[in-house]
This record gives structure tokens, sequence and C-alpha cells, in this order.
């Protein structure tokens, strides 16, 4: 029924149809929704049954753990901070989903807008990478973020980082991280200090103002100011696990990024190259900043393992480093880029109080240096080549 | 012996090479282990130049002409020795034309004409008579080189040859059957290539294969999935080709053709194929002519379904679609029939969760079960994308070479860059697997292809 509507309709959408500005608009929902029939026209006549739309879905699911449990949290906070303590877990779930619902909203407007105008001019089909990045947006920011905020780094990291490249697959940095970074630098009083992640009125009549004199600053923002008492208080790092603190709405609880990673992993869809060494590369600047704890540098008294648990490292590690387009794309390649994001990672973390944490911009820097790792692997290959070559004469 | 599939020597002694990436698609309809080859008599043939790249097709005979078995159809317009021979007795019926007056095919129907075969004669020993009867007997045109992967230059010699005795596609018949009972042949074949190169004829067999060799070649046993049998990824694990070197490509059943000519002097245009795929009632043998028309082959014993069919004449990574009213394609073994697919709607297949769905990613169930068949239609799955994923391709790619990066250099036209990451060692089949594989859905073939003949322009 819904395939003889579409068939309906279809023909205002070709070239000559009154709706034919819409045409890369229709394409995009008719191969959501229906399996396009085109076959194979040159080279093999089977294909995979996997294709982007999957992968990028497969993601999206991977962050629903996170997303559910950044809902809980953001109310666990708020309810907490105005002392509310008789409340349901359905109560703090429709608070937590009122909270992100007009994020994830303006996020995926503002971004899938662009897409599809960008796919239209260019007379492409739409592509599906703002699927994953509109979802991750919210996650990683601040539960407080103004709408507009949102709205105006959204739409500057898919123009200017994505499209202006040539779209999915051609961009050189992380699409939701440059948005999260386009934030962090543009509106540093809104992204940062004790008031930006706990969400601070009440919704639909759940929750409660947060008094003034509240303090709703991360642990790693209280590390950075020197107060790192609370590591010491038993079941401290099981809480960060669990994710019962503040910070950006989906990436405090490790366990169900784990839960996510998971799934990545199961599924083959993520590398377990890039995952793995941004854990070893992150546990080995753990330990050696543990090793040498200073007292200028408070962060360094964190145990490796708290270094992984705490902020956002976890998240970065599992769904940031392991974007397939901006990491990179040699196998050997992946360890060291891996192992270089967890290392930078702590690093800036550790060895510069002005940031508390330092995942988003290790991935950032190594997506910089990626081209740089896969060309010396590469290189390696052709020398083997010519080496060869040589050999023969 | 034993090396993998990374490193390259040579020794003495047996070699083994294990290969660890690639793929076997598990498709339904392969012929029974102890299927026998029926005859199927052919009235129609035809000769597809474009089974032939670097072949310039120019015609030797007009349309009505009559044509004995060994007769010249077509030649070179740049080497006129080499040249594409008519299998069978008969009158030039059709030559079909496409865009700017290209030939697309030449049909010639048979007919008892009453003329002799044309016979070859040749002194064996002699490298100049045999590669001379090769020419002359129009099987020059079934070797493939490499760099361009095209029919070999006559001019020059061939570092190495490489034989491959069995083929590891899809539903692909066993070539050491297709020769039994020929040794006498085959060993005379291989001992005519020896005479051709500087270097040494290597012969690959699958793992536990017995068929005799004569002393002048290598044996080489290949284990592992396909592309085991692609003679490019045995030439890459022994010699890979450097820039400059000339290397040649053939199956056992062309050696054992090369073999009868030169001992009988005629040359056997007979052929097996096997018809498979999962829209064939009963997957059989059957006995025929090089480029017999199809109808006669499959007649019958296509699946009664409504939906509508795709005959590929090959395997379903590297075969050519032909329609029913269509004809064999080189290398004349294989028939698949598989259902075309463009006439069902899936309702949201990306999320599909169906156990009948082939995939090698872990993403679908079908992943679970390993020794279930499936019955893949010719759709992409999926629309045309940049290259998201990477290292995919590599998972199958038992080469040293860097996928991605030759094709985006070959994407590019960079002659020095695609040098450097060893275009002149790979020939397009050795894609095929990456462009199963790919989520993006590229034509990697395709631009392979495009890419050696653009890099033979440039450079020749």
């Amino acid at each position: 029924m819904l395939r003889k509507y579409l068939d309906k309709i279809k023909p205002n959408f070709e070239p000559g149809g009154k709706l034919q500005a819409f045409r890369s608009v229709f394409d995009g929902f008719e191969t959501f929704l229906y399996t396009p029939r085109s076959t194979s026209a040159s080279g093999v006549h089977v294909h995979d049954s996997i294709d982007s739309k999957r992968v990028m879905i497969i993601v999206v699911l991977a962050l629903m753990p996170c997303l559910f449990f950044g809902m809980y949290n953001t109310a666990y906070q708020n309810f907490t901070a105005c002392g509310i303590t008789d409340y349901t877990f359905w109560q703090a779930m429709a608070y937590g989903f009122l909270a992100i619902l007009p994020r994830i909203v303006v996020t995926y407007a503002v971004g899938l807008g662009i897409e599809f105008i960008v796919a239209q001019w260019r007379g492409e089909e739409i592509q599906e990478g703002f699927l994953v990045t509109g979802i991750l947006v919210p996650l990683i920011c601040p539960i407080t973020t103004p709408l507009w905020m949102l709205a105006v780094a959204t739409a500057f990291s898919v123009i200017f980082v994505k499209e202006v490249f040539g779209g999915t697959g051609f961009n050189i940095f992380n699409v939701a991280l440059v948005t999260r970074a386009f934030l962090f630098f543009a509106y540093p009083a809104s992204m940062s200090g004790d008031k930006a992640f706990i969400a601070s009125e009440p919704i639909c009549g759940l929750g409660g103002y947060v008094p003034d004199g509240f303090s709703g600053a991360t642990p790693l923002g209280m590390i950075a100011n020197g107060s790192t008492e609370f590591l010491s208080q038993a079941g401290s790092t099981w809480q960060a696990f669990l994710g019962l603190i503040p910070g950006s709405f989906g990436e405090t609880s490790t366990l169900c990024i784990l839960i996510g990673a998971a799934l990545l992993l199961l599924t083959g869809i993520a590398s377990w190259r890039i995952m793995l060494s941004v854990f070893i590369g992150g546990l080995v600047m753990g330990w050696i900043a543990n090793t040498f704890p200073s007292d200028l540098y408070p962060a360094s008294t964190m145990s490796p393992i708290d270094q992984l648990v705490y902020g956002g490292f976890a998240f970065a590690a599992v769904f940031m480093a392991t974007d397939p387009v901006t990491a990179a794309r040699t196998g050997i390649g992946k360890y060291i880029y891996g192992f270089l994001v967890g290392v930078i990672a702590i690093l800036i973390r550790v060895y510069n109080n002005g940031y508390p944490e330092g995942a988003m911009l290790a991935v950032l820097l190594m997506n910089a240096l990626a081209p740089l790792i896969d060309y010396c692997v590469v290189q390696a290959n052709i020398n083997r080549r010519m080496r060869r070559a040589r050999s023969m004469d | 012996m034993h090396i993998t599939s990374k490193n390259a020597f040579s020794s003495k002694m047996d070699k083994t090479i294990t290969l660890r990436r690639g793929l076997d698609l598990r498709i339904e309809g392969t012929v029974p282990a102890e299927s026998t080859a029926k005859p199927c008599s052919t009235t129609e043939i035809a000769l597809v130049p474009d089974d032939f790249p670097g072949f310039t097709p120019k015609l030797a005979v007009k349309e009505g002409d009559n044509v004995t078995a060994g007769q010249a159809l077509m030649y070179d317009k740049l080497h006129e020795d080499v040249k594409l021979v008519s299998p069978i007795a008969g009158k030039v019926t059709h030559v079909v034309r496409g865009d700017r007056r290209k030939i697309m095919r030449v049909v010639v129907t048979a007919e008892t004409t009453g003329a002799p075969a044309i016979k070859t004669d040749a002194d064996t020993d002699n490298a100049t008579d045999v590669k001379k009867a090769i020419m002359h007997s129009g099987l020059w045109a079934y070797m493939r080189q490499r760099p361009y992967d095209i029919v070999p230059d006559t001019e020059a010699t061939p570092v190495n040859i490489f034989v491959t005795a069995f083929d590891s596609a899809p539903l692909a018949p066993s070539l050491t059957n297709l020769v039994k009972g020929k040794g006498k042949y085959t060993a005379a074949g291989l001992k005519a290539l020896a005479s051709l190169t500087s270097g040494k004829v290597y012969v690959s067999l699958p793992y536990g294969c017995g068929l005799e060799l004569p002393a002048e070649v290598e044996r080489v046993t290949v284990k592992g999935p396909h592309p085991a049998g692609n003679a490019g990824v045995q030439a890459a694990a022994i010699a890979p080709v450097n820039k400059g070197e000339i290397i040649w490509t053939l199956d056992i059943v062309t050696a054992t053709r090369i073999g009868t000519m030169l001992l009988d002097g005629t040359t056997d245009w007979s052929t097996t194929v096997a018809v498979t795929g999962p829209e064939v009632n009963h997957p059989c043998l059957i006995t025929t002519t090089i480029g017999a028309s199809l109808k006669p082959l499959v007649d019958g014993n296509l699946k009664d379904t409504d939906r509508h069919l795709r005959i590929i004449s090959g395997n379903v990574l590297t075969g050519a679609k032909e329609s029913i009213d269509g004809f064999l394609r080189f290398p004349y073994r294989q028939i698949t029939v598989i259902a075309e697919g463009d006439d069902v709607d899936e309702f949201m297949g990306w999320a599909s969760m169906s156990p009948g769905k082939m995939s090698e990613s872990r993403s679908f169930p079908s992943r679970l079960f390993h020794n279930k068949l499936f019955r893949p239609d010719a759709r992409l799955n999926g629309g045309r994308r940049a290259m998201i994923m990477s290292g995919e391709y590599d998972k199958v790619m038992p080469m040293d070479i860097l996928p991605e990066y030759l094709i985006k250099a070959i994407l590019a036209r960079d002659i020095d860059r695609m040098e450097a990451l060893g275009i002149y060692e790979v020939a397009p089949e050795d894609f095929a697997l990456c462009e199963y594989v790919d989520p993006s859905k590229l034509e990697l073939q395709k631009i392979v292809r495009e890419g050696l003949d653009y890099l033979r322009k440039e450079l020749e």
C-alpha cells in the first residue's frame, strides 16, 4: 500500500515534476523505506547485503544505552541537586527525555536540512552520515547548551567540515567533535564550569530549580581545580563506571559505553584495533602520570583505571576515534592512531590544567595526523615494491 | 616449503601457498561431485571481442562467408598474427555492431562445408615455431599478460608463466576433471610453454590434487579460500610483476588445448560447461563448443518462476551478463543463473534480520550458520557511496596490495602513484571480492579495467 502511494507521488519529484526541488528528499525517504531495485550493471553480479544505511543504524543503536542512561542521569543530577528524593524511575526518564528531545530535534533538523539541500544541489543521493552525527552531538554536549548554540555549531561543522570537502566520506575531521569543539571555543562560558553540566530548571512540573550555591562541577573539573578528595572515597570509581556523575549528556556511563562497544565489535562495524589501542594508550599514559604524581598537576594522582572511567575518554575511544572516515585507514596505522589518541587524551587532561578533559582535542589532533600515519604505512608498501624491483636488476 | 600470502620467494621444492584472506561465497546450485558431462550439440556460436582485452578487432570475414573450423574470424589490428578463429565450420550469419561500428560479436551458424579443419604443424622443440603455432591456431588470445591484463604482446618474452589448474570462484567446475585423461596433451602444452619463458612455468593446484605434471614446470599447491585459484594470486606470492616485466597467465584447459594442437595438429574447441546457480533445476555439466548459444544449454533447466532471471556466462564475480539468446563467453566453462531482483520490494531491507541475507558482515544472522547456502539476487543492496568504511577490501585481498589506495590512485589518474602501489601486479578479477564486500557498492573491477587501459594508452 505504502509502495503504491510512493509510486503514485513519485512523478511529482522527477525532473519536470512540480516538486522536483525535493527530489533528493523523496529519494532519501524512498530508499530508506524500500531497498532500491537497482541491480549490478558491471563487475560482480551479487553484492553483500551490508550497506552504509545498516552501518550507520548499527552505530545509532550502539548509542542507545548511552542515550537512555543520559536521560536518567540528567534527571538524577537535577533531582539530587534540588533535594528531591521521592521520584519514580519513569518520572526521571520523562524528565530526561523532555530535556534531550529538543536538542536531538534541533541537531537533526539543522544537519539533515543542510544535507538535503546540498544533495539536491549536487544532484546526489542523500548520504546517511548525519544519522550518526545527529545523535552524537546532543550526547557529547552539556545538557544546558542553549538550542541556538547547538544549531549554529551544527550548521558550522556540517557545512565547513563536511560539505565543503565533498560530503560524507571526504571529511578530515569528525563532524560531531568539531561541533563540540566549536561550542567549547566559541562559547566557553556555557560549555564549562560548575553550572554547565546539570539541568537547572524544572520541565513540565518535573524536577526543580537548582539552588544558586550548588556546585555541579564534573569530577574532572574538580580535579583540575585541585580538589581530589572524592577520588579516595570508597566506591568513587564504581560510581563513575556506572555514570551517576555530572558530565556531558551521554558520556558519563562507562558501562553503557561498553555495551555499545560490544555491539559495535560483535557486528564488526567499528575497528577493534582502534578501540583496543586507545584504551591501551590511555592506560600507559595514565600509568606514567601516576608513577610520577605531581601537586602541580592534580590529575596525575588518578589511577590509570580512573583515567579511563572519568570524563569522555571511554566515549571518545568507542564512538569518536573509531569513525572510519577520519581515523587511520591502514591496518597498522589504526594501532598507532588509536594508541596516540589514548596517550594524548590523558596527556592533555593531566598536564594542561586549562582543559579538564583532553579526549575531544586528542581525537581532533589525531584526525589531522591520521593521513600522515597512513602515508608512512603506504610508503612502506611502496618501498617494499621498489626494493623488490631493484633486487631483480 | 611453506609461504604465506605476503611473502615471496622461490625454491626448488614444491611450493605451498596458504591464503588467509579471501572468501568462499556459499551459493545454492553447485554441480554434484560425481556428475558426468552430457553432450549438447550447438548450431550457433559467437565470439565476443570484448572478452579479449587488448585485442583490437578487425574482421577477417564478411556476413555470408563460409568458414572452416580454425579459420580466422577477426584479427588484431595491431598484431595481425593474433586472431580469433571459428571453432566450428559454417556460415558467418551476423556481425553485430554497436556504437561507432564497434564489433560486438561475430555469429557463425554450423553447416557441414566439407572442408577439413585448419591444421597447424609445428616443431614442439623450437620456441619460435611454438609461438607461431599458438598464434596460428587462435589460442594466443586465450592467454593473458600482466601488466594490463590483456592478450599477450607477441614481441615480449614473459619472465614467468603462471598456469592455474583450478577455479575457486563460486560454483565453478573442477578444471582438473576437465583435463582428465588428457595428460599427454597437458604435458605437451606445459612443456611448450616452458620454452617460451626466460623463467619458469608455475602450475597451481588445489591442496591434495594428484594431477601429474611434467618435470619442466614447478608445482605450486594453494590452500585457502577464493581467489586461491586465480593465477594472479599465485604470481603475487611467488614473483610479483615488477615494472618493465611481463608475465603470462592462463588456465590448464588452455594449456591442454595448446598441447592437443601441437601434437595432433588440430585444436580441440570443445568445452565442458557447468550450469549452476540457485535458479537452475538440475545443476549439471554439459559438453559443447566454445562460444555456444546459451539457449540449448539451459532450456528446460531453469526454475519456473515469475521472477526475472539473470543469466551469467561465467561465475557471479567475474562473469558476463547475457540474455537467454546470448552466447557462452570467455573462459567458456560456466553458466550461473540467479534472480535479477529488480522485481521485488523489500521494506527497510537495511534493517533485515532475515537469515537468508548473504553477507560477510556479522550484523546479519546468516553469519552464524556456517554451512548455509544462499540464493542471492543481482541487487546492489544499497546505494553507491564514497569510500567510508576502511579495511573491508583488505580482508579479501590476499596480495601485498593496498586496494583502497590503489583504487584512489586510479580514480585520480595518477600514473606514478598507480605504479608505486602495484597496478602492474593486478587484474580486475583480483578486485572482484572487494567489490562484493564493499558497503559503498563501488564498481571496482570497472575502475581497475579503466585504470589499466588508461595506463597502457598513456605509456605505450
